[in-house]
């Protein structure tokens, strides 16, 4: 055997052994991250979390953090569901191949990767600021503007999933439609969208996951609150921020119950993503 | 318009013969294609939405800042004075915080994410490609305040469990040696970088497997009839026709690094001062924003608004450079 023979068979056998540490690294990183999470989360875990406000501290739990969460999370897809949909219907229907539909598309996919904490900026400038200079100050940091941000957030990830799923749908079923002579306002809402209703719904469901975990936009729009409130206009309290003030109180019962809220987000935000992976596994998604 | 409708339809029911049942007709094609022009009108600014985002955010940021700008023009990129109590702004400590963070999470991520597209494409058996291709994908998924508490309460400690180790032996090193010296104190822009490099490992990965995929079969196994190893295959076949795309996944990565917050805030350690050492603290743009912006007033805000627009402009030519990297590849396949 040659000694050149021999060196390449070595680097082979170095480079396939160093790849296969380099994905064992990936996974034990992702086994430590879920395995903390899970032993600290758990432990803390009782029914005051869901019971009492965070305005008792380490006697309290987390029920407003989780009911504002909730609202913020509901009226963010409220306001990005439809606005996403329709705005991923024109690139696929209307605009698949002019240029203001190429620009929008890939203007789309850079928002998808945008920071999302200068996303929360904007919404402090645009929606906080104004309703405060409005108000005289009585309303600033809202669960509405919270919900803007978050928005935001969901709204890429809506409008490529629609694009991208649309464009899945066989050409042979608009022309069949169209044949028929309906217009394609009805050929799009009532065809298209029940062919393709299943991939569009993923494409919400990823959303919810992206923006359930965000903490960097709220900072100041929803601000936070220690009490309970269902009103949009009020400073509102959510999962990420109270875990973010928690995790930087010295207190160690505070540790805990940010553990505890920790691991109820990732639960939560891992369940939907593996959800629309098993229910739509056969259809090709975007997750990036 | 809906009596006209009603009527037009009651018309055309009544009628046996063949004008009025025309005249419906008409009328009903002019509403199908006034329908469709409020539908079209509809979508289009929708879509166009997601353009006032992008560009809503760079000018609203621009906007909040103008203050600090108009005050210190381009010293605010270049002065390394940040002071509050003073009411002086330099943003070079946050920028330098933040591209070298960014750039230890490329250093080490790049060839991890590309060791793990390599297994996963060329190296693990079949029934093993599916399961681990989306647990590493899980990494994305993971909210980035969890990345942030596990960093402070876990990954700290346990760095500052081996830098001492790193001073003794990285630290010897001429050259090089000055960045691995410095107190273990866990906390830093070394740690920063590395749950960056966690985080931004899923993203790259997922681009180049999936890059990797759509070299034809032909290719390879061409290469593979000469003789070729697996590695040789990977590195002078599939490397070459998908540099682009890989370039691409690897600034998407980048830009990543570059805006997230969360991860990085709690373990950076919120210091300004600008050191040689990676095992020291520093800050980042994003963690100043994160850290001070809600006790910040008057100019400490628009300074802090400017750090955002900043941010911004960066990630967004880093992001453009990333997509147009991709779409290089796909025009190639002919997509």
């Amino acid at each position: 055997m040659s000694a050149v023979y021999a060196r390449r068979r070595i680097t082979n056998i170095v480079a396939l052994v160093l790849s296969g540490c380099a994905t064992l690294l990936g996974l034990i990183f992702l086994v430590w991250i879920l395995w903390i999470t899970l032993e600290n989360g758990i432990s803390a875990i009782t029914p005051t979390l869901f019971t009492k406000i965070t305005a008792y501290a380490d006697q309290g739990g987390l029920s407003n953090a989780i009911v504002g969460s909730l609202i913020m999370d509901l009226m963010a897809l409220m306001i990005c569901a439809p606005i996403g949909v329709l705005a991923g219907t024109y690139l696929a229907e209307y605009a698949s191949s002019t240029r203001l539909g190429a620009s929008i598309r890939f203007l789309n996919d850079i928002l998808l990767s945008a920071p999302s904490i200068v996303l929360g900026l904007f919404v402090y400038v645009i929606v906080v600021l104004p309703m405060s200079n409005l108000t005289n100050g009585a309303i600033s940091f809202s669960g509405f503007a919270g919900s803007v941000a978050l928005a935001l957030i969901g709204l890429p990830v809506i409008v490529r999933t629609t694009d991208e799923m649309l464009q899945l749908v066989p050409g042979t079923l608009r022309e069949a439609a169209l044949s028929l002579g309906i217009p394609q306002w009805k050929l799009t809402m009532q065809v298209l969208m029940r062919a393709a209703f299943s991939g569009i719904l993923t494409g919400v469901l990823l959303a919810l996951a992206r923006l359930a975990g965000e903490t960097a936009p709220l900072l100041f729009t929803a601000f936070g609150n220690n009490f309970m409130t269902a009103h949009p206009l009020d400073k509102m309290a959510s999962m990420p921020v109270t875990i973010y003030q928690y995790t930087n109180d010295p207190n160690p019962a505070l540790h805990a119950i940010a553990w505890a809220g920790a691991l109820l987000i990732t639960l939560f935000v891992l369940a939907l993503s593996l959800l629309t992976r098993i229910m739509f596994s056969r259809k090709k998604v975007s997750y990036e | 318009m809906i009596d006209e409708t009603t009527r037009g339809n009651a018309l055309s029911m009544q009628a046996t013969s063949a004008e009025p049942l025309a005249r419906d007709t008409e009328h009903r094609s002019r509403a199908d294609a006034r329908h469709d022009f409020i539908f079209r009108i509809l979508l289009r600014t929708c879509a166009l939405l997601v353009l006032a985002a992008l560009l809503g955010a760079a000018l609203s940021t621009l906007w909040g800042g103008r203050d600090v700008l108009f005050k210190d023009g381009f010293k605010f990129l270049f002065s390394a004075d940040w002071n509050p109590v003073e009411d002086q702004y330099g943003a070079l400590a946050p920028i330098a915080g933040t591209l070298v963070t960014s750039l230890i999470a490329l250093v080490l991520a790049v060839p991890v994410s590309f060791g793990v597209a390599l297994f996963l494409t060329e190296i693990a058996p079949n029934w093993m490609r599916g399961p681990v291709a989306t647990a590493i994908e899980l990494l994305a998924g993971i909210p980035s305040i969890i990345y942030g508490m596990w960093g402070l309460f876990v990954f700290v400690p346990f760095m500052a469990g081996i830098e001492p180790w790193l001073n003794d032996t990285l630290g010897n090193i001429p050259v090089i040696g000055a960045l691995f010296h410095g107190p273990p104190l866990g906390l830093g822009l070394l740690t920063a970088g590395i749950v960056l490099a966690v985080m931004i490992l899923p993203f790259i990965s997922s681009v180049m497997r999936e890059v990797f995929q759509t070299v034809p079969a032909r290719l390879k196994e061409s290469s593979y009839a000469l003789g070729s190893t697996t590695w040789e295959v990977v590195w002078d076949i599939v490397l070459p026709y998908t540099r682009s795309a890989v370039i691409g996944g690897i600034f998407l990565g980048l830009g990543r690094a570059l805006g997230e917050t969360m991860a990085v805030t709690f373990v950076l350690g919120n210091s300004y001062n600008i050191t040689s050492s990676l095992l020291m603290p520093g800050t980042s743009i994003s963690s100043s924003i994160a850290n001070e912006f809600n006790e910040a007033v008057g100019l400490h805000r628009s300074a802090l608004i400017a750090l955002g627009f900043l941010l911004f402009v960066v990630t967004f030519i880093v992001l453009l450079i990333a997509r147009l990297m991709l779409r290089q590849l796909a025009r190639k396949e002919g997509r």
